[in-house]
C-alpha cells in the first residue's frame, strides 16, 4: 500500500499549498493600474532610453501617472502619441520628431586626407592613435562606428564616406552622439532647416585648407540673418537655437563653401548634393 | 625578496620577449642637436591642466626663462628652449593629433644661447619643501613617455609615506636607447638627482632597476655609486613592459600594486632615470626642463643618433639633422614601436615626454588579416596585469563595454603585449582602448549628472 500512501501525502501538500498560494493572493494583492501594461504595449517598445527613462515601462508609468506627455516618446512619433492620448483621453503633447544630423560635410571628394590609417578599422580607435588620418582633425573619419552602433538600421556609410542619416527611420535615441569621437552627431528636430555643416575651430585659410566646404568664420551668414540668429565663435557660426523661429534661407545664399545650409524636403539632404546647387546658382 | 631562481635578475611575472634592436643605437653618444630657427611650445605636453602663458605674442625670451606657468595642482610650468622672441600663440600640431594651443619662438640669430638664470642657489641649504618648489618651478615631468608632472609624484599626500625610491632604468621598449646612453654619460646629474629627491621623500631605500641588455650601465653605476646613498641596482630580466610602473615594482620589491591604487600606496616612488638626471643637472647649472635625449632610430632613418633637442624642435628638423628619411620609410613613431604614437604630419614638435623618434620602412609595417580567436589564451599568459584580453576582446566586438568594467578593464595600461602575441591578428589592444574611452567617458557623464542632480 506504499503507493497508495505516497499519493495521499503528495495530495495533502499541494491541497495545503494551494490554500497557501490562494491566501497570499488575496492577502498581498497589489493594484496595478492596467493601463500601464496597455500604454507599455501601445509604445513602440524599442527600450533605447531615448526618453530619459530605463525603457518603455518605465515611461509608460509616467505617463499614466502624468507626469510626462505621451508625445514625450520621441520614437513614436505623432501617431503613437495620438494613441495614448486618445485612450488615456489626454493631450498628446507636442512630438516634433527628432533625428540624429551630421555637422560635418567634408567627404573624400572635399577633405584632404593627411595621411594613411590602416589600423583597426573604427572611428574611436584612429582617433585615439593620432586623431585619425583627416587633415581636418574636427571633421568626419568616415569609418563607420555611427552605423555600427545604431539599433535602427538609419545610418549608411555614403559614397564620400560620410554617414547618411535615413531620418524616416532615425528614432534620437542617441547612441551615434556618444559613438563619435568626434562629437559631429546633434539631435534636433527635423524642421530645423538651418545647419552648419561643420565643426572646425581654424581660420579662414587654414580651415580651407583641410577641406574645401569648412566653415572659415567670415561672418557673411551672420550679417544676413536676422540678428541673434548666428553668432561668430571661434571661426564657426553657431545657430542660436532659441531663435530658430527666425530661421531663414537667405543667411545660406552668401555663404563662400557651403558649410552653411538650409534643409528642405524639395532640396536633397546630402551635402555635396547642396554645394553643387550653390556653386551653380 | 628575490625570486627562487634568478639567474638573469629579478622580473614580473607574465610579459612579452620582442627582439630589443637597440644595437642601432646603443654605442652612440648623445650629441647635441644645433638650435633650429623656431620651436613650438605646445602649452600641453603633460598629464593635467594646459600651462597658462605669462608672455605674450611679441616678448622677447631668454633660454630658460619661464613663459607659462602651471596651470593648476597636476599641471606644470613651460620654459622658452631657446633664447628669441614669441612670435605667435595658436592652434597647432600636437602629437596626439589634436590641435593645441602653442607658443611659437622665433631663434634670436645674435644669441649665444646663454642658460638664463635667476639666482644661484646651494640645493644643500633648501628645505625639502623649497626643493619641490624648485622640481615645480623647473617644469619637470617623467621623462619616460607618460609626462606626469614630477612634483605631484614627488607629493606624499596626508597619511601616506614613502619608503623606497625606484630609479627607472629599464627602457623596455624596443629600439629605444636615450636612458641607457644617459646613464652611462650623466652618472654624476643622477646620483645627485638622487640625493636631491632623497631629500625631497625621506625614504629609506633606494634602488635603481636595469634591464641586464644594459651590462655597461650596471657595472658603471654599480661602482660610482657613493655607500652612504643606500641605494643598490638591481639587474633585471630583459622583458616588456618592465618600465611600467606597476611591473617594476614587482620586479624590485617583488610587490604588487593592487588593482587600481599607485605606488605610493605601498609606500613606492617611481621616477625615470632621465627625470633624475635633470632635476640633478638644475640644482648645479639652473637649468629647467628644455631640452631632453631623444633616441632617433629605425630601420627608416639615414643617420640613427642619441640626440640632446631642445623641447619644441619640429620633427623635420631633427629628421634633417639625422640625414633624411629613406625613401620606404612609411611610419613614424614618437616613442617607441609597442606603445609609440604614429605621426601625420611633420611639422609637430618634439615635446617633454618623447623618448624616441622611430622610422620604420614598410618591411616592418604592414597588414596582418584578422582571424577569429582560437582560445589558445597566449595573451592571459601575456597580460602583465593578469587581465583575460581574450574574454574583453570578445565582450568588445559585442560592445558590451559596462560589463568590461567587471573583468578590470581599466588596470589595462595599453601595453600592446596581447596583441603582439595573438597568432590571429586580433586588434585586442584596439578594441580596449575604445572600452576604455567610452567607459571613462560614461563615468564622467553619470558624475556630472549626480553633481547637478
Amino acid at each position: 500500500m506504499s503507493w497508495f500512501s505516497a499519493i495521499l501525502f503528495l495530495a495533502g501538500l499541494s491541497t495545503i499549498l494551494a490554500i497557501i498560494l490562494a491566501l497570499a493572493n488575496q492577502k498581498l494583492k497589489v493594484f496595478e493600474d492596467p493601463r500601464i501594461e496597455a500604454v507599455t504595449d501601445m509604445l513602440p517598445g524599442a527600450n533605447c532610453g531615448a526618453c530619459g527613462f530605463p525603457g518603455c515601462r518605465a515611461f509608460s508609468e509616467k505617463v499614466v501617472a502624468g507626469i510626462k506627455l505621451p508625445g514625450d516618446c520621441p520614437v513614436g512619433g505623432q501617431d503613437t502619441a495620438d494613441t495614448i492620448a486618445d485612450y488615456l483621453g489626454i493631450d498628446p503633447g507636442s512630438s516634433v520628431k527628432r533625428v540624429a544630423r551630421l555637422l560635418c560635410a567634408g567627404g573624400t571628394d572635399v577633405a584632404a586626407q593627411a595621411g594613411m590609417y590602416d589600423g583597426y578599422p573604427s572611428c574611436r580607435a584612429a582617433a585615439a592613435v593620432v586623431g585619425g588620418s583627416k587633415a581636418c582633425v574636427y571633421g568626419c573619419l568616415g569609418l563607420a562606428d555611427c552605423k555600427d552602433v545604431c539599433d535602427f538600421d538609419a545610418i549608411h556609410m555614403g559614397p564620400t564616406g560620410l554617414p547618411v542619416v535615413d531620418e524616416e527611420k532615425c528614432t534620437s535615441c542617441g547612441d551615434c552622439v556618444e559613438i563619435c569621437p568626434k562629437n559631429l552627431f546633434e539631435i534636433m528636430p527635423i524642421n530645423r532647416h538651418l545647419i552648419v555643416q561643420c565643426k572646425s575651430l581654424l581660420e579662414g585659410d587654414r580651415a580651407l585648407e583641410t577641406c574645401q566646404v569648412a566653415c572659415t568664420g567670415c561672418g557673411k551668414c551672420a550679417a544676413d540673418a536676422p540678428e541673434g540668429l548666428i553668432d561668430i565663435r571661434n571661426n564657426l557660426a553657431v545657430i542660436n537655437e532659441k531663435m530658430l523661429n527666425l530661421q531663414t534661407e537667405m543667411a545660406t545664399l552668401r555663404c563662400p563653401t557651403g558649410a552653411i545650409v538650409w534643409l528642405d524636403e524639395e532640396k536633397p539632404s546630402d551635402p555635396q548634393d547642396v554645394f553643387s546647387l550653390l556653386n551653380q546658382g | 625578496m628575490m625570486w627562487p631562481f634568478n639567474l638573469m635578475g629579478n622580473t614580473f611575472r607574465h610579459g612579452i620577449h620582442p627582439h630589443d634592436f637597440k644595437e642601432l643605437t646603443r654605442h652612440i653618444a648623445i650629441q647635441r642637436m644645433p638650435f633650429p630657427d623656431r620651436v613650438v611650445l605646445p602649452l600641453s605636453q603633460h598629464t593635467g591642466a594646459p600651462s597658462v602663458p605669462v608672455v605674450k605674442v611679441g616678448d622677447k625670451v631668454f633660454r630658460g626663462q619661464m613663459i607659462a606657468r602651471p596651470g593648476g595642482f597636476v599641471s606644470s610650468a613651460l620654459h622658452a628652449s631657446m633664447t628669441g622672441t614669441i612670435v605667435a600663440m595658436d592652434l597647432l600640431p600636437h602629437p596626439s593629433g589634436r590641435l593645441v594651443e602653442s607658443m611659437v619662438i622665433e631663434r634670436d640669430p645674435l644669441s649665444p644661447q646663454t642658460l638664463f638664470r635667476e639666482h644661484a642657489t646651494d640645493w644643500e641649504l633648501l628645505s625639502p619643501k623649497d626643493l619641490l618648489t624648485m622640481i615645480s618651478n623647473g617644469g619637470f615631468v617623467g621623462l619616460g613617455g607618460a609626462a606626469f608632472p614630477t612634483h605631484v609624484k614627488l607629493s606624499v599626500p596626508e597619511g601616506k609615506k614613502a619608503s623606497f625610491l625606484i630609479v627607472n632604468g629599464v627602457e623596455c621598449e624596443p629600439y629605444l636607447t636615450s636612458d641607457h646612453r644617459q646613464m652611462l654619460e650623466s652618472i654624476d646629474d643622477i646620483i645627485l638627482g638622487i640625493r636631491v629627491t632623497r631629500k625631497v621623500l625621506d625614504v629609506e631605500r633606494i634602488y635603481i632597476g636595469i634591464e641586464s641588455n644594459k651590462e655597461d650601465a650596471i657595472e658603471l653605476l654599480a661602482k660610482n655609486i657613493p655607500a652612504d646613498l643606500n641605494c643598490q641596482v638591481i639587474p633585471l630580466k630583459v622583458k616588456y613592459p618592465q618600465g611600467a610602473e606597476k611591473m617594476l615594482t614587482e620586479a624590485v620589491l617583488n610587490k604588487e600594486i593592487p588593482s587600481g591604487k599607485l605606488p605610493i600606496d605601498i609606500e613606492v616612488i617611481i621616477n625615470n632615470v632621465g627625470t633624475v638626471a635633470g632635476i640633478g643637472r638644475m640644482m648645479i647649472t639652473g637649468q629647467p626642463l628644455i631640452e631632453r635625449v631623444v633616441t632617433v632610430t629605425g630601420p627608416g632613418i639615414n643617420r640613427p643618433a642619441n640626440l640632446l633637442i631642445p623641447i619644441g624642435t619640429p620633427l623635420n628638423e631633427v629628421l634633417d639633422y639625422c640625414g633624411g628619411l629613406k625613401d620606404t620609410t612609411r611610419q613614424i613613431l614618437f616613442g617607441g614601436p609597442m606603445m609609440g604614437a604614429p605621426q601625420l604630419q611633420l611639422d609637430v614638435p618634439v615635446m617633454k615626454g618623447t623618448s624616441g623618434i622611430l622610422c620604420l620602412t614598410e618591411e616592418d609595417v604592414f597588414d596582418r588579416e584578422e582571424y577569429p580567436c582560437i582560445r589558445c589564451l597566449r595573451c592571459v599568459d601575456a597580460c602583465p596585469v593578469s587581465l583575460n584580453p581574450s574574454l574583453l576582446g570578445a565582450l568588445a566586438i559585442k560592445r558590451h563595454y559596462e560589463e568590461m568594467l567587471d573583468y578590470h578593464i581599466l588596470d589595462c595600461m595599453e601595453c600592446g603585449s596581447c596583441s603582439y602575441v595573438c597568432p590571429s591578428n586580433i586588434p585586442l589592444v584596439q578594441r580596449f582602448r575604445v572600452a576604455k574611452g567610452l567607459n571613462r567617458e560614461r563615468m564622467a557623464k553619470k558624475a556630472a549628472q549626480t553633481k547637478s542632480a
